[in-house]
């Protein structure tokens, strides 16, 4: 590439190149494959949280709860010094947190971070705990599979809705943004559709609400058809570095804009040197 | 050769006869340039900025300045039907509907970033070697002016697609124009034509962008080359160099081949980075509306150390007169640009006034023998480095999980003391270097030839320095300190007495006084010895 200025005037005019597009479509699919490779299994955990609601699903959910929950959260999930209490959060945050792995908590830090779950927290597990949890008090449930089919959404009415509530901590592109002490508004690359409904209705953490009043289930179905459209396009331009904007951009143009036009320029100086001494 | 045939001497003929071409021709043809590769730096920005008239040319062909309301039809899926300014659209039509029109946007865009970045390296090559010394101070002048013009045209320019992310930068300018004391409030009315964001402000945007700062720009940078070429390019001191000569290859063939191939070097990065990087996403981005806000919105990264200054300023304002004085955003618009613009357009005088030298020069310093001016550069590239790094400050807490504040109080730390302490180590590293060349003339080489001594012991043979880098090194100039300064026993001259005098004898002290003076006379022993021989021990 580096050799001449011939040939990469070559290269330039074959810049339709097949092989651009193929290095493209795998660069992005490395990036995003990963995460929504993830989407299909939980959906159905869903499914079958609702539609089961068996009473033994809730004695199940109690000795699972007793034995990874209870030392943070209280025998009855009534609440500890070290946690909040559960009653009242309903089967859709336990979903929310289990799931996505943030629950048993890891070590202390600013925040709960996704993580992979645990060996036992398999989708029957996780709906039996929110059977359980939900059976306390009540609180938001798990959205059905309808409800977040990315399919039935309207991605672009849901997309005006994403830049009017969410931008501001998750970024343009769901690819997060820092918060006020030393916490952090995660990538929403990884969460499945069902994950994101239930952030919207149970508010995890530093996040708020954002109820049926604020955001019809219609609206959240079709930011959900945003989320999942944006996130798996291939990025027309070339690599999307970090999709982030003007930081990353900047940091191309000097390292690899000026550094290649520098050792260029090295390079056509020093040529004529050795050729005349 | 035989005669040219009758047509191309017929009017080559025509055309000396009426321009007198072939004397300006034969003078200029031969014109001497000085090789070496920091010279092509400010070719970067030369050869980015006639991509960027011909790629922007392209672009006008379907932009559309409007801010009239339209319903997107176009085929970006995630945005259809969503309601959007006619610049948006027109900039979502060229990027998905015309021919090519991506790759032309995002060259256009890599451009202005290499264009800008150009001119910041090849700047920074002038500053280091005083290459901006007598006679070239106006030529440095127009440098600064073209720097700064490029800031706004990035500015105006990137403004014009009139997505989320440039309007944050629009609303950003016009919070820097409220906070303008009295007058704020009728310079937003007069730049937007009434109430933020108001319909006007793209299409005037336009109009700077694409007539009147390029006229300028191209303006400046006519006279910029043509100062350049009467004033010829200074060299790097060497062996034959002097200030009267310029040694290097001619203009035609030598200089235009390689200049050319530099050219071609320079579309070649451009078209692969635009080919390959995505830029300036916009349909990621969303069209502009007030009301949304973006976290991780930065501008170009030109203008990231003013949002840097931005984010370290602690919130300070004051009412006076019923005017309420916004020092939390006046401060950090113009103290840093001033300090940075102001400071490198006045550098060249204020050195001349404490160095009281009016010699031209056309040998460049090396960086290292300059220490004092090298440590200030130094410093202000830290003093710029810090504020950049802070616009980034959100980026930097989320990627690298440490807390916003603490970013921001160490910014608020590093900006005063990051330029101080990178005066100190920049200033030593330069009297080290000097040590180093010190010694190359003096003791010679390490020749890597091991001699054993009739005694048994081991040493390193060093030879003297081979003559282009011995010459090279003896380059050195001293640097004028002017008469009579502080220490001298006898009554100061009059201009020195006064206080400002007094410190400006001090400072022309400190800046001229050469730490590591050499000792030739020593060399020439070494050399007359002959390596073999004479041993240095080391
Ligand atoms: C190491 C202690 C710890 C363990 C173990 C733990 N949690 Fe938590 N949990 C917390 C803390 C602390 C919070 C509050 C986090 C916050 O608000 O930042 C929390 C919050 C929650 C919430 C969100 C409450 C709300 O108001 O939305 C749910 C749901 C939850 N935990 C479920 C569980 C479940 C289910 C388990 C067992 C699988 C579990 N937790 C295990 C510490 C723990
Ligand atoms: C005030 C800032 C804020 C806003 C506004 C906000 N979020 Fe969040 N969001 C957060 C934070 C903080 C977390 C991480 C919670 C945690 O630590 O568990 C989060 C987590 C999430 C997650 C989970 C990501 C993961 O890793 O699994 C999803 C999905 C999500 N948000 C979606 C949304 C959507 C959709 C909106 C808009 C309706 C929105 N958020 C608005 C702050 C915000
Ligand atoms: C000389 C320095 C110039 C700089 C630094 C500059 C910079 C920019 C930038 C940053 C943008 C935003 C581009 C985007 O990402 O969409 C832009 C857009 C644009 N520029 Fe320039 N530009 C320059 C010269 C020109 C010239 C000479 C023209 C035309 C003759 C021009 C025409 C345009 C047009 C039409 C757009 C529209 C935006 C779009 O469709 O993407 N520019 N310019």
């Amino acid at each position: 590439m580096i050799g001449t200025g011939i040939s990469v005037k070559s290269t330039t005019a074959r810049r339709r190149h097949p092989l651009a597009r193929v290095a493209v479509v795998a660069l992005a699919l490395g990036l995003l494959g990963g995460g929504y490779a993830l989407a299909a299994p939980n959906g159905s955990t869903a499914d079958a949280a609702i539609a089961s609601g068996k009473a033994d699903d809730t004695a199940q959910g109690k000795s699972l709860f007793v034995a990874h929950c209870a030392s943070c959260h209280g025998m009855n999930a009534e609440g500890t010094d070290k946690a909040p209490t559960l009653i009242g959060v309903g089967a859709a945050a336990v979903d929310f947190q289990v799931s996505s792995g943030r629950m048993p908590m890891g070590d202390a830090g600013p925040q709960a971070l996704r993580k992979p779950r645990p060996e036992w927290a398999t989708d029957e597990a996780i709906s039996q705990l929110a059977a359980y949890v939900q059976s306390l008090g009540g609180g938001p449930t798990i959205p059905t599979a309808d409800q977040v089919d990315p399919a039935q959404g309207d991605p672009a009415k849901g997309g005006e809705l994403f830049r009017a509530n969410c931008i501001q901590c998750h970024n343009f592109t769901g690819s997060g943004g820092a918060l006020t002490y030393g916490k952090h508004a995660p990538t929403l690359n990884p969460a499945t559709p069902t994950e994101i409904y239930e952030a919207m209705i149970t508010g995890p953490q530093a996040m708020p609400v954002f109820n049926d009043t604020t955001i019809s289930p219609e609206q959240k179905r079709d930011m959900i058809a945003y989320i999942t459209h944006v996130r798996k396009q291939v990025d027309p331009g070339g690599s999307g570095l970090m999709r982030i904007g003007p930081v990353t951009e900047g940091l191309v143009a000097w390292i690899a804009g000026i550094g290649l036009l520098s050792l260029a320029a090295i390079w056509i100086t020093a040529k004529r040197r050795r050729v005349k001494a | 050769m035989n005669a040219p045939p009758k047509a191309i001497a017929g009017t080559s003929t025509f055309l000396d006869e009426r321009l007198g071409a072939g004397s300006f021709l034969k003078r200029n043809l031969r014109k001497i340039f000085p090789d070496h590769w920091s010279f092509l730096l400010g070719e970067i920005a030369l050869y980015s900025f006639i991509i960027l008239l011909l790629t922007g040319t392209f672009l006008t062909f379907w932009f559309k300045p409007g801010m009239g309301h339209t319903t997107y039809l176009g085929s970006y899926a995630p945005l259809y039907g969503v309601q959007m300014s006619e610049a948006y659209a027109s900039t979502l039509h060229i990027t998905f509907d015309v021919r090519g029109g991506l790759l032309i946007r995002q060259m256009h865009h890599w451009a202005a970033l290499l264009f800008v970045a150009g001119m910041m390296v090849h700047m920074l090559r002038v500053f280091f070697t005083g290459a901006y010394r007598k006679p070239r101070e106006l030529n440095w002048l127009i440098g600064v002016l073209l720097l700064s013009l490029a800031l706004v045209e990035g500015l105006t320019g990137y403004s014009l697609p009139d997505d989320l992310l440039s309007g944050a930068g629009l609303r950003i300018t016009q919070g820097v124009a409220l906070s303008i004391p009295i007058v704020g409030t009728y310079i937003s009315f007069f730049l937007f034509g009434g109430e933020y964001p108001g319909h006007d402000v793209i299409s005037r945007f336009y109009s700077l962008h694409i007539l009147l700062i390029p006229g300028i720009l191209l303006a400046l940078i006519s006279a910029h080359m043509i100062l350049m070429w009467v004033q010829k390019h200074t060299q790097m001191p060497g062996k034959g160099r002097t200030e009267s000569n310029v040694v290097g290859a001619p203009f035609y063939p030598a200089f235009m081949a390689k200049a050319g191939a530099f050219f071609l070097f320079t579309f070649g990065v451009i078209a692969l980075l635009g080919t390959f990087a995505q830029i300036n996403p916009v349909w990621l981005y969303g069209p502009y509306t007030p009301a949304d806000i973006s976290a991780g919105s930065q501008p170009d990264f030109y203008m990231g150390f003013l949002e840097g200054s931005l984010r370290l300023m602690p919130a300070w304002e004051f009412n006076l007169f019923g005017y309420t004085f916004a020092m939390s955003v006046l401060i950090p618009a113009l103290v840093p640009l001033g300090i940075v613009m102001t400071g490198l357009a006045l550098y060249p005088f204020l050195e001349q006034w404490v160095t009281g030298d009016r010699r031209e020069h056309h040998v460049c310093d090396r960086p290292r023998n300059n220490p004092h001016r090298t440590a200030i550069g130094m410093a202000g590239i830290t003093f710029y480095g810090v504020l950049w790094l802070l616009g980034a400050n959100d980026e930097i807490s989320s990627t690298f999980h440490i807390s916003l504040y603490t970013t921001t109080i160490l910014g608020r730390i590093a900006i005063f003391v990051g330029p101080a302490i990178a005066y100190f180590v920049a200033y030593r590293i330069c009297i080290g270097l000097q040590r180093k060349d010190a010694e190359v003339l003096s003791h010679g080489v390490e020749s890597g030839v091991i001699k054993r001594m009739p005694n048994g012991q081991y040493i390193e043979v060093h030879t003297p320095p081979a003559e282009d880098i011995a010459a090279h090194i003896r380059g050195k100039k001293e640097i004028p300190i002017i008469e009579g300064g502080v220490d001298g026993e006898e009554v100061p001259p009059k201009g020195l007495r006064s206080g400002v005098g007094r410190l400006r004898a001090k400072m022309s002290k400190a800046y001229g006084t050469d730490h590591v003076p050499f000792h030739e006379e020593e060399v020439e022993e070494h050399a007359a010895v002959g390596a073999g021989e004479h041993k240095q021990l080391h």
